[in-house]
């Protein structure tokens, strides 16, 4: 280090930061790729200047000094530019010369990284890679008295309701009365959840769609998409494809000045109405749009001048509490659609969401419950939301079921689970769990982007930069000269891909416990842990 | 795997009919016990129709209380049956005391009650007394309803036939659902001998119900009374064939309707198709998956079978006419051994979307298919 260079508390080593750049200077074409494609700009191309001494043999002869200069790729040690370990370096390198590798004894960044008075804010999920989910276990497996079903050939019934559902009785009588019954919608369990069009980029957006017509249109799986907050493109509001969305709205009611305005123009109602109060990753805190995402398309579909971060709005004036703000918004929804489409909350898993299940089973138009856990993902929040809010799932799911069962209105409000389901790849795994622990159906986001369109990000803090716009794969930014490198057809392709093959696995999960012409909700006797405090807990069977 | 075998009969029948069905069938079970529900009541029991009748095994201890509770309660005894076997029981049967069924008259002040209250209070008066029982093992209840006996034992049916003397003439009945084997997944019990019994409606079943413990959490929380216990995953078929008569005003024929649902093909072009999309969805809970076939007779003494969407236990119902006795058998051996003298060719086997009824008459087997029109709805 050079002696006049300044040392002040955030001046890092490279040995300081999470994320190393490995770079191999004898394999290295020097074509730039690298430093042209890395989102962070954390390695530049660099100008090495080298001295070497030449001492000759022999005391007559002074040794002689050259220089000489090379070319190279440098990784800045400014915390505000810090590697992200997206990879992407390695993936444009033709030699494969150069490739981020990961040091965990580097903590130094983490005391960094909040410039500028500026607390962390990060797109990705909680980085805890613990899983409870991971570790249940199907242990009811039938064996002989109950011959195993063949998962590939057997009939199964894969559809769920989302909807109110009458009790038998005052099914019975409706239908005697010939009266008004809620919209049920018969749907697949595993729902695409609420991401926003301003989070993801158009492609990304187009290719999800894309890809749930596809499954509905030519493969008859009844897949369903949230749209997050924020609106929705006109196109798509006046399209046929409306009926594969379900549309949220956040408490603030952001972006809905569009969709009111397109009903008159609807072909199809929309499959359900989400009204969002809180999410899993950033309980209590509303949707972050960052202002470096909001471009044009983004500021003229949410009515907001382009180049504005966009926190969700507060609740809206007109509501008091939880239970009216309940109360009004599916009402009011339920309404706008001439009570012809399902209108549910969602919140976040809390120690509060008891409150409002209660809440719901009294209210004759509510649709069901969506429920995030803490491992849900986010487009932005901050670190400290990220890292330390928030209720697992799990445990909150099976309490909700089984308040429900007290009620007696299991069947009638449907729950439906999110947040760290497939955080490891075990989608249907996790996916089969929460149906058994009480949901009805699960809704995923992050594995969507990881699957489906190749999201760098991991629970090692890898890549994580959804919030800024760089997404180095396409899939959240939306500056062009990114996400052109997402195609929307491949996108399609691979959401398609995935969810025939969630689909086998699920059968593989049904056929052995003898389920086949209903969905498992609540068959908690098929799961075991080996955790006995957790067994206790979710009122399941202590295996070791 | 259980074996079941039923009997209608026009004229009270013995009970050894339906156990040695039961032992020709013997190489499907492990003769760990037996149950037996019998109605339309022959013998001394024919003048005491309006009666209920008390089932149940007592100790020396258990009967006197049995007394005390009953008379405080106001009962009067009418009539009973009680059998204390003399020999030693059979290997693995242990010695329990008094095998009795006591017809009692109600008491006084249920006059005033409707129907549907004086029946749920013989349900409560039979749950009350089988709570008494639970921490003593001195009482040991079954059934309290007119007209229905109900006996269950563990051991080998003919050996507990034998040990039980169940030839005896005051058990000879119309109809008679008979089980062999005990507890398929859950441990042996007493109370989990088949067949279930709940305010006239007893049912039986084979296989593994592997939807057994979301229905039950179901069915419990309805908030009928009688709706417990469960130490079998098969007594929620009885409470699932309750609920659907007796609480959904459904005829048996829509019993199928709810624990196996058609698919959307199947429905498509039925006329109720809006009804049963309905009930579908509104009974979803109680749609079971498992391999099943059940049988189960009605407070009128009409007997039903039924299998699941999987017919993988495939039951067979046949008999005779001119005699008025038709068997509902799981194996064909067992209806063969019960009722040799039938026209076979007339032997029905349900498939997956029928029901097959017997009437109190016995005259004809009524074939049921989901795809019919829905017969009866109160």
């Amino acid at each position: 280090m050079l002696s006049e260079r300044p040392i002040t508390p955030s001046t890092l080593s490279r040995k300081d930061l999470p994320w190393q750049i490995k770079w191999d200077i004898n394999t290295c074409t020097k074509c730039g790729r690298c430093t042209s494609v890395c989102p962070v700009n954390a390695i530049e191309l660099g100008v090495f200047r080298k001295r070497d001494v030449k001492p000759p043999m022999g005391l007559s002869a002074k040794p002689t000094t050259e220089f000489s200069t090379f070319y190279g790729i440098r990784q800045r040690t400014d915390p505000a530019y810090a590697c992200i370990g997206c990879a992407m370096c390695n993936m444009v390198c033709p030699n494969n010369a150069i490739e981020p590798t990961r040091q965990y004894d580097s903590t130094t960044l983490q005391f960094q990284n909040n410039r500028g008075g500026q607390p962390r804010t990060r797109g990705g999920r909680r980085n805890n890679s613990e899983s409870l989910l991971d570790q249940l276990k199907f242990i009811r497996i039938s064996m002989l008295t109950d011959p195993a079903l063949d998962a590939g050939r057997h009939e199964f019934e894969m559809r769920t309701l989302l909807g109110r559902v009458l009790s038998p009785e005052a099914e019975l009588q409706c239908f005697r009365d010939n009266g008004w019954k809620p919209p049920v919608r018969e749907i697949y369990p595993l729902v695409i959840g609420g991401m926003s069009f301003g989070a993801l980029s158009p492609n990304m957006w187009e290719g999800l769609q894309m890809g749930v017509a596809y499954l509905n249109e030519e493969l008859n799986m009844p897949v369903r998409m949230c749209t997050g907050e924020g609106g929705c493109p006109p196109r798509l509001l006046r399209s046929r494809f409306l009926k594969y969305v379900i549309l949220q709205i956040a408490s603030g009611y952001f972006g809905w000045d569009e969709i009111i305005h397109a009903i008159p123009d609807m072909k199809e109602d929309p499959c359900a109405i989400e009204i969002k109060y809180g999410q899993g990753a950033k309980p209590g805190d509303g949707g972050l749009l960052m202002w470096y995402k909001v471009n044009k398309l983004i500021a003229a579909i949410r009515g907001v001048p382009k180049g504005v971060s966009l926190p969700s709005p507060p609740t809206h004036q007109t509501k008091y509490s939880i239970e009216e703000a309940v109360a009004k918004m599916i009402q009011s929804m339920s309404m706008a659609w001439g009570f012809r489409v399902p209108v549910y909350p969602k919140i976040s898993a809390s120690s509060t969401s008891l409150a409002v299940l209660n809440n719901l089973v009294r209210n004759p138009y509510a649709a069901g419950l969506a429920i995030d856990g803490e491992d849900g993902g986010t487009g932005a929040a901050y670190n400290v939301s990220m890292n330390h809010m928030g209720h697992p799932i799990a445990s909150n799911l099976r309490d909700c079921y089984k308040a429900l069962c007290v009620a007696g209105a299991q069947n009638e409000i449907p729950l439906i689970a999110g947040g760290g389901i497939g955080k490891h790849g075990n989608l249907a795994a996790n996916a089969g769990a929460l149906i058994m622990l009480g949901a009805s159906m699960v809704q995923i986001g992050k594995y969507v982007m990881q699957a489906g369109a190749g999201c760098l990000g991991s629970e090692k803090d890898r890549c994580n930069v959804c919030n800024i716009g760089v997404c180095p794969k396409g899939i959240t930014s939306q500056d062009p000269r990114v996400y052109r490198r997402l195609d929307p057809e491949k996108v399609a392709e691979r959401v398609v891909d995935f969810y025939l093959s969630f689909d086998t696995e699920l059968r593989k999960v049904f056929a052995p416990l003898g389920r086949s012409t209903s969905l498992p909700v609540g068959m908690s006797d098929a799961l075991g842990i080996s955790d006995k405090d957790a067994a206790d807990r979710l009122d399941i069977k202590y295996v070791i | 795997m259980c074996r079941l075998f039923a009997l209608t009969s026009r004229d009270p029948v013995s009970p050894m009919r339906a156990i040695d069905a039961l032992n020709v069938m013997k190489e499907g079970h492990d003769g760990s016990g037996v149950g037996l529900f019998l109605s339309g009541l022959g013998g001394p029991w024919e003048e005491l129709k309006e009666y209920p009748i008390l089932s149940g095994i007592f100790t020396e201890d258990g009967l006197v209380q049995v007394f005390d509770y009953m008379a405080k309660k106001g009962f009067q005894s009418k009539f009973s049956v009680t059998f204390k076997p003399d020999i030693e029981p059979p290997v693995g049967t242990p010695k329990r005391g008094t095998y009795a069924s006591i017809a009692y008259k109600v008491p006084d002040d249920w006059k005033g009650l409707t129907k549907e209250q004086a029946d749920r209070n013989l349900v409560q008066t039979r749950l009350n007394l089988r709570a008494m029982g639970e921490e003593g093992g001195d009482i040991m209840v079954f059934s309290f309803w007119p007209d229905t006996i109900m006996i269950k034992e563990v051991g080998d049916p003919l050996a507990i036939a034998e040990y039980l003397k169940l030839d005896r003439e005051e058990l000879y009945a119309r109809h008679i659902l008979a089980q062999g084997r005990q507890n398929t997944n859950y441990a042996i019990n007493l109370y989990a001998c088949h067949p279930f019994f709940i305010e006239g409606i007893s049912t039986m079943t084979n296989g593994e119900n592997t939807a057994f413990v979301p229905i039950r959490e179901y069915l419990m929380s309805r908030g009928v009374t009688g709706y417990q216990g469960y130490q079998s995953d098969s007594e929620v078929f009885t409470h699932i064939a309750h609920f659907a008569t007796r609480k959904l005003g459904l005829d048996i024929s829509s019993y199928k309707h709810v624990i196996t649902p058609m698919n959307d093909e199947e429905m498509a072009d039925h006329p109720d198709r809006e009804f049963l999309v309905s009930l579908k969805r509104s009974c979803r809970k109680l749609i079971i998956d498992g391999p099943n076939c059940v049988i189960g007779c009605l407070p009128d003494g009409s007997m039903f079978m039924a299998q699941d969407r999987k017919k993988l236990r495939p039951g067979v119902v046949g008999g005779n006419p001119e005699l008025g006795i038709y068997g509902f058998s799981s194996e064909i051996c067992g209806l063969n051994a019960a009722i040799p003298d039938r026209d076979r060719t007339k032997d029905f086997q349900p498939m997956h979307l029928d029901t097959a009824i017997v009437g109190p008459d016995c005259r004809e087997v009524l074939q049921c298919s989901q795809k019919d029109p829905l017969r009866l709805r109160h």
